[in-house]
């Protein structure tokens, strides 16, 4: 009997153990409440979530200028924006890269590619790379959304379906995910993965 | 006397497998400009994923157009120039448009020697979660693999942890 008390106690530990360090080492879960953050945004200015009074929640999508992925879903971001700001979901797009390792990513660099491909949404800097980190992103683009009267986490994942290839693309799970929390429905898919370049670290 | 016999043929067996492999290696040093690279689906790479001949399988997610990736990739030929028994498979996620412009041109500048591969399928979300339950899609990354244990690795490798990762595969 005793044997047995002891095993049970040590799955138990093993177990939090387990559950303790996925959860450390991956960032953000479905359902888990976001810290805000403040970064600078390409005009020079800070950014944080709570400076947005009168929306619904973010799109929040790391990408940058250097990746072909990111390069490739720029205008899906931008139609992002076009058509779900209004709906009460913009775009926040941070660039999450050391410009040490990634030359492309500078900040300077961030600015003249937002300018050529006229960005409609901010882009923001995560300078000292303090913020991808808590989300747990690990490439660029990957997309959290998240809503503003919980701070929760509603969705992580990709743009849509076929990230190499726009014409192909068969399913948008951003806008499908958006369009379930406009209209108060559960999200068919709250996760879902794509190829993506990693993030730049030193 | 019979048990003798058998353990020759067994043992001269086994060399003439080794011998046979050295040489198929070095024949397929490519002398010869590469002028098409397959593409597969993810069910058509499946089973390059999942054989079970003894041989430990190196199969590296990469392209031409990622930084890190191009870094690693000499490491990977190294392995497979080196070790017998290890095979490395370079599966390129180049964009479907530049196999002609990109990745030919690449294989052929760098000399490749590795078998490389191109894999073109939309389904992504499928697939990434079916090769490695743990993979968030970010390249480069690393599948190691024999009859005995498999690993997955998303990260970028130097030549001495690839190869003290390789080891723990090939210890009997």
């Amino acid at each position: 009997m005793k044997k047995i008390q002891t095993i049970l106690l040590l799955t138990v530990i093993a177990m939090t153990t387990v559950a303790f360090t996925i959860k450390t080492e991956k960032g953000y879960k479905i359902g888990d409440v976001i810290e805000d953050f403040s970064l600078k945004n390409i005009d020079n200015k800070m950014v944080s979530l709570s400076d947005y009074q009168e929306v619904k929640g973010f799109v929040i999508i790391f990408t940058c200028n250097t990746c072909p992925y990111s390069v490739a879903n720029e205008d899906r971001i931008i139609a992002l924006q076009e058509k779900y700001k209004s709906k009460g979901f913009p775009v926040i797009a941070i660039n999450p890269n050391d410009p040490s390792v990634s030359a492309g990513d500078s900040f300077e660099k961030m600015k003249i590619r937002a300018s050529e491909k006229e960005f409609n949404f901010p882009y923001l800097f995560d300078e000292g790379q303090t913020v991808y980190p808590k989300f747990g992103a690990t490439k660029t683009p990957h997309v959290y959304i998240v809503t503003r009267n919980d701070m929760k986490v509603q969705y992580i994942g990709a743009i849509d379906n076929s990230s190499r290839n726009p014409d192909a693309v068969t399913e948008k799970y951003v806008e499908n995910a958006l369009d379930a929390l406009l209209s108060g429905k559960s999200i068919d898919k709250k996760e879902t993965r794509a190829i993506g370049c990693s993030i730049k670290v030193k | 006397m019979i048990k003798k016999l058998i353990f020759v043929l067994v043992v001269s067996m086994g060399v003439s497998s080794c011998k046979k492999e050295e040489t198929t290696k070095n024949t397929l040093q490519k002398t010869i400009k590469v002028t098409s690279v397959k593409s597969y689906t993810y069910n058509e790479l499946k089973p390059l994923l999942e054989k079970n001949d003894g041989t430990t399988y190196i199969i590296n997610f990469w392209a031409t157009w990622c930084g890190p990736c191009v870094k690693e990739l000499p490491y990977f030929e190294k392995i497979n120039k080196e070790y017998k028994n290890v095979e490395v498979i370079l599966v390129s996620l180049d964009f479907p448009k530049q196999v002609e412009k990109k990745l030919i041109p690449f294989i052929n500048k760098k000399k490749l020697q590795s078998q490389v591969i191109h894999l073109d399928d939309i389904n992504e979300d499928v697939w990434i979660k079916a090769i490695d339950s743990t993979w968030s899609g970010a390249i480069p990354a690393t599948l190691i693999y024999n009859t005995k244990n498999r690993k997955f690795y998303e990260k970028s490798f130097d030549y001495k942890t690839l190869e003290n990762e390789l080891k723990t595969f090939l210890k009997p």
